[in-house]
């Protein structure tokens, strides 16, 4: 299998790294709303044109308002939706839900990380059991083997002495456990990547960062890739190689994570950071400067630019007509925004 | 913190369970000068939201114990008969935002009739058209539009439902307000845009806010006193710019270095272990197993001292 190369305008600053594991190319998942199931109305476009492509071992992360579509982009990318535009290519392998036989190999591939621990695992299964079963579907069938890989994904997340473990119930974990036994679950059949979806929102602070130390942690030691959908930028630095923004089912800023906090360049990107304090006393003297307003709908979304209605520096004439292409502002920084390129817009009036 | 306008007193809410009494809230005491907001912190499972419903005696059938003294204005409200406590305080001196309260409203309901509510049911207003005049002066407060008033819930956002809940909690103007996680459910910008509401309230009014949160950055939004639980019990209280330079407790220095920051780099530390059952809970300090400094006489337990004007319950400042 020779990997698939390909690429865009759009594209060309966006491949960090030569090792592309994953490549979304116009990744587009429009669920259908019908009246008495029946009459079509309309589409909610909950990913409208998503590109990138991620390196072997390289961690992403995805931030977004709820609503935006970031779920959705996750649970595309894991082959949970057929995309209804667009496709995925897997380390050279076009993913598209029509080969069963490469369906059922890209789900080796890929771990998911949920948000809910405890709605993620089924409580009436002992640990042993809910690492058990991935295995048995995926057809290692001897014994010693899965039990030698049960014990090494348990020590891996740390949930040891592995024994103690083995014979409890979710219920009996507390919620930072809980999580650790989700990874390891999405770790036990050794993926390439893993899709977490907002991993830590339901954990307490201390947990957080445990988690997230985790998580790195295994990055780096078996070389997994990482998407990581979050709604919390604080939490990022800590984390990803590089930061997503998306805002009304598309990308709208893709930046190195240090990039992107240091010079923050679309303005809902910069209105998400002024909006996230950091604890600090002095914060009770000031008010943040954050744009009114309410994310656009994606069933019908604003032509032109999604944030225009709440952009504090919308051109007039342009913004609210023309969707603005990605426009390169660094190296591998890209900004849909009109304010880095408006000498190339296509003026009407 | 003297002449408290409001002064808790060794509080403690028990709830019943099948293997025993849950010691949710055992023995907290803290005062409160009118007019400040005081941020309770900690993490979940502490008693921070059994604290807000011991406060407003918004208890659930399986209490096994409800004690202490709780003074507002210098009345004793513990000692009020609960007909009267409904009376003469709830709503009157003290209302509550509750948990995830966007979701809280009567959706069959227009939202200038549940706000209006409680106007109504205390009498402090002699007619509807008075009421909807106070509840359109409230939506002002907070940001809403009045055409807003006739809406159903659902025909709201969740940031405006939040913002609506907060408007019932003012209409009768009452001198406390305890929020429970006011934001914890909305998005970055809403919850910056509601924060800016709330900045302006307390600005603009004498009211005096109880805030409990699990989230320190954006706490720090809206704090002049921080107190720190930890299970079922105010380890430290202090000023929050004592808290957020330079906290006094073990536990709030582990728990401001757990806090991920955006803009400034630090090496972030998690707190090993996890907090105590509630039910038996260990003699001696509640944090003594997980604490770094922990020594011999952690097996007692410590008492509160007052260092610097900050109250710490920890023996290493005996």
């Amino acid at each position: 299998m020779k990997p698939i190369q390909v690429f865009d305008k759009t594209m060309r600053a966006d491949a960090a790294a030569d090792d592309v594991l994953l490549s979304v190319e116009d990744l587009h998942k429009w669920f259908e709303i019908k009246r008495m199931g029946l009459f079509h109305i309309g589409d909610v476009k909950a990913v409208d044109g998503v590109s990138f492509q991620l390196a072997r071992g390289e961690s992403v992360t995805v931030v977004g308002e709820s609503g935006c579509g970031k779920s959705t982009l996750a649970r595309t990318i894991l082959g949970l939706y057929g995309p209804t535009k667009g496709r995925i290519v897997f380390d050279g392998r076009v993913i598209d839900g029509q080969d069963r036989e490469a369906m059922d190999w890209y789900r080796r591939q890929v771990g998911f990380v949920q948000q809910d621990p405890f709605g993620a695992l089924p409580p009436f299964m002992t640990v042993h059991r809910i690492l058990d079963e991935p295995l048995v579907i995926n057809g290692i069938k001897e014994p010693e083997e899965r039990e030698r890989r049960i014990r090494k994904a348990l020590e891996d997340v740390r949930l040891v002495t592995v024994d103690d473990y083995l014979t409890k119930f979710p219920h009996q974990l507390s919620g930072g456990q809980q999580q650790r036994l989700v990874i390891a679950r999405a770790i036990i059949l050794e993926p390439k990547l893993i899709v977490a979806d907002e991993p830590v929102s339901m954990l307490d602070a201390s947990v957080r960062v445990e988690i997230m130390q985790l998580l790195g942690r295994l990055q780096s030691q078996y070389n997994i890739s990482i998407i990581y959908i979050t709604h919390d930028l604080s939490t990022v630095r800590f984390f990803s190689d590089r930061i997503f923004v998306m805002y009304g089912a598309k990308l709208i800023e893709k930046a190195r994570t240090k990039d992107l906090l240091a010079n923050p360049s679309h303005p809902y990107a910069q209105a998400l950071m002024n909006a996230i304090p950091d604890p600090d006393a002095d914060n009770v003297e000031r008010f943040r400067e954050v744009p009114g307003g309410e994310p656009p709908s994606l069933m019908n979304p604003p032509a032109g630019c999604r944030f225009h209605p709440r952009c504090p520096a919308v051109i007039k004439g342009l913004c609210d007509v023309q969707e603005p292409p990605h426009f390169q502002r660094g190296d591998h920084h890209l900004v849909a925004c009109w304010l880095y390129g408006e000498e190339h817009a296509e003026r009407t009036a | 913190m003297q002449n408290g306008f409001l002064r808790v007193e060794d509080l403690k809410l028990h709830f019943r369970t099948t293997r025993g009494p849950v010691q949710a809230v055992d023995g907290v005491t803290f005062h409160q000068a009118r007019g400040r907001t005081l941020v309770v912190v900690g993490e979940s499972g502490s008693g921070k939201s059994s604290l807000a419903k011991a406060i407003l005696r918004l208890l659930p059938r399986n209490v096994h114990k409800y004690e202490g003294r709780i003074f507002m204005d210098d009345v004793d409200v513990m000692r009020l008969t609960n007909e009267r406590f409904r009376r003469q305080v709830r709503w009157v001196k003290a209302a509550l935002v509750p948990q995830a309260a966007q979701n809280a409203l009567n959706p069959v309901l227009r939202v200038q009739d549940q706000v209006a509510e409680p106007l109504l049911t205390h009498g402090k207003v002699k007619s509807k058209e008075q009421a909807y005049e106070r509840v359109a002066e409230v939506f002002g407060l907070v940001g809403l539009p009045t055409d807003f008033m006739t809406r159903y819930p659902f025909e709201l956002s969740g940031g405006m439902r939040q913002r609506t809940a907060i408007a019932m909690a003012l209409v009768t103007s009452p001198d406390l307000i305890v929020m429970d996680e006011p934001t914890s459910a909305l998005d970055v910008l809403t919850q910056a845009n509601l924060m800016n509401v709330l900045k302006r309230l307390k600005q603009s009014t004498e009211m005096t806010f109880i805030l409990i949160t699990h989230d320190i950055a954006t706490a720090s939004d809206l704090a002049d006193d921080v107190a720190v639980m930890y299970a079922g019990q105010i380890v430290e209280q202090s000023t929050a710019r004592r808290f957020y330079t330079a906290p006094l407790h073990p536990y709030s220095k582990m728990l401001m270095s757990s806090v991920p920051t955006l803009r400034e780099d630090k090496e972030l530390q998690h707190i090993p272990g996890s907090p105590p059952s509630l039910i038996n809970p260990p003699r001696g300090c509640r944090f003594a197993d997980r604490c770094p400094a922990r020594f011999d006489k952690c097996d007692q337990e410590p008492p509160v001292r007052e260092v610097d004007g900050s109250r710490v319950k920890c023996w290493l400042f005996e």
